[in-house]
């Protein structure tokens, strides 16, 4: 499923669209970057978000960042057990710890990310 | 996910590195920028180091302080005449905590917090005096002393290049670096009170040991030549890690010194402050004694201030965060967050605040502003965490 994911330049992930809905979560090197994550503020469902907007935050013990919609559309499912076990973030970034499903206004937008090879080139382009 | 994921930008080459710097870097310090030097924020994770220095020990990088040594003659006097707390009466090996203040008639000029210590004699008596000042504040802390400096009997030398100084902090810090020294040194790294300090060798190097820190913790700080820094700092993080300890970074010294109530230059503590009501009365001696600043701090005594600095603990996993606005009953503001994080001992978040006296009793609920979020919070008593009894000697009266 991995191959097929989809990232924005500030760590979202979006997999493919499925029954018309994204599963968004962030990557691996967001949750390695950010650690020590204490707190996470989830959207409503049924909001209608633009690509780009803060749907959320994640706090660590040094700072908190914004979590951005990958694409436009609507918030249709929220992992709400995930404020509570933070820790799923870092064990699992791309199965158990998706954060909010979407059903995008245009599933065609996913396909204007970032692929994994792009995604990686990204982050290998960064210092750590 | 905002910038705050991005690491940062390659650093400038004007950044100061300290003598451990290439170490962190290759050791997965996690460098950042801090008052012009770079520094490990972590290195793994913060919390972690944070409850190894609370249960074991950790070792922290703090070589970036400002060390200053005070010579001559006439450097005990001198520097009586110049600082908020007394230092006629120190004895050798003695520490005390101090303001450094520049002359104005008001506000008050607050340059810097700092250790003044009577690090030993000379043969002849004479006593040898240091100061520990903070890196932002280096500069123009050693360029305003150089300034009061009188013609002849005082040496002002600033060491911070030349040395490298090394936090041993935690329950298990004292008798770690006792046991790194020959058995006459260690007896009396293991015999100082607190605030006080010693001469010893150090895994084989020759270093100043004494009883301080800024972590809440009992532990030592070791200063040694900048050429031995990573031969001792090595040798003591081999001897830690056996007992659960770890070195650590700025980050986890911020959430345990946040913990332990203390104030920080340039958040809690600023230039025109009143350390009267950051709760630093005891930093400042007015008492027949003439230093630059005494009329402005005088007035300051003798006002009532319009903020005090209270403990704030919020109950929640989100944070406060420096400048905050802290609401009263009806919503008005009423303060601001100086330091807020979550503080990994307590496992919630605290907060430190400067607030109008009205709502500075212990209990009060009062709300913060955290960006979109109004997060309720109870007034506490400094400090969040008290260690354990039974750590360092209680020192004599200073």
């Amino acid at each position: 499923m991995l191959k097929d994911v989809r990232f924005a330049k500030s760590h979202e992930w979006i997999s493919p669209v499925a029954g018309g809905v994204a599963t968004v979560g962030i990557s691996a090197y967001a949750v390695e970057a950010l650690t020590d994550l204490v707190f996470m503020q989830l959207p409503a469902v049924g909001r209608k978000v633009k690509a780009g907007e803060s749907i959320g935050e994640i706090e660590s013990v040094k700072a908190v960042s914004d979590l951005y919609a990958p694409v436009s559309g609507e918030i249709v499912e929220v992992n709400s057990t995930l404020p509570d076990h933070l820790e799923t973030l870092g064990q699992d970034p791309f199965g158990a710890g998706w954060i909010v499903k979407i059903r995008p206004d245009d599933p065609a937008n996913i396909d204007a990310l970032l692929d994994r090879a792009a995604y990686e080139a990204l982050i290998g382009s960064q210092p750590h | 996910m905002s910038d705050s994921v991005t690491p940062p930008l390659p650093r400038p080459t004007s950044l100061r590195e300290t003598p451990l710097g290439q170490w962190h870097a290759a050791h997965g310090g996690r460098m950042v920028d801090f008052a012009g030097w770079t520094m490990p924020v972590q290195y793994a994770s913060i919390v972690d180091e944070h409850l190894a220095t609370r249960s074991s020990v950790g070792l922290f990088d703090v070589s970036h302080m400002g060390r200053l040594s005070v010579t001559g003659p006439g450097a005990l006097d001198w520097l009586e005449s110049m600082l908020t707390r007394k230092v006629a009466g120190i004895v050798p090996g003695q520490f005390r905590y101090t303001l450094v203040t520049a002359d104005a008639p008001a506000p008050v000029v607050i340059l810097d917090d700092a250790l003044v210590s009577r690090d030993s004699d000379a043969a002849d008596g004479t006593p040898r005096m240091g100061l520990v000042i903070n890196a932002g504040n280096r500069e123009r802390v050693v360029a305003w002393l150089r300034s009061r400096l009188p013609a002849t009997g005082v040496d002002l030398v600033d060491h911070t290049l030349d040395t490298a100084m090394i936090a041993v902090q935690g329950p298990k810090g004292v008798d770690l670096v006792a046991g790194l020294s020959s058995e006459g040194d260690g007896t009396r790294i293991l015999a100082l009170g607190n605030y006080r300090g010693t001469t010893a060798t150090v895994a084989g190097h020759a270093a100043a040991v004494s009883r301080t820190g800024y972590t809440g913790e009992d532990g030592v700080e070791v200063t040694v030549a900048a050429v031995d820094a990573v031969a001792v700092w090595e040798a003591i993080l081999a001897a830690a890690v056996p007992l659960g300890g770890r070195s650590c970074g700025l980050g986890a010294r911020d959430t345990l010194r946040l913990e332990a109530g203390m104030p920080l230059y340039g958040h809690e503590l600023h230039a025109d402050s009143d350390p009267f009501a950051l709760g630093l009365g005891l930093a400042v001696n007015l008492e027949g004694r003439t230093f630059p600043g005494r009329g402005a701090l005088a007035v300051l005594k003798a006002g009532q201030p319009e903020r005090i600095r209270i403990g704030l603990d919020l109950g929640s996993k989100r944070s406060a965060r420096e400048g905050n606005p802290v609401l009263g009953g009806a919503g008005g503001e009423i303060g601001v967050v100086t330091s807020g994080s979550f503080a990994p001992t307590i496992g919630h978040a605290v907060a430190m605040a400067l607030v109008a006296p009205a709502f500075a009793s212990e209990g009060t609920v009062v709300e913060i502003a955290i960006r979109d979020a109004r997060q309720q919070a109870r007034v506490v008593g400094l400090p969040f965490y008290r260690r354990p009894p039974g750590g360092g000697k209680p020192s004599a009266a200073g």
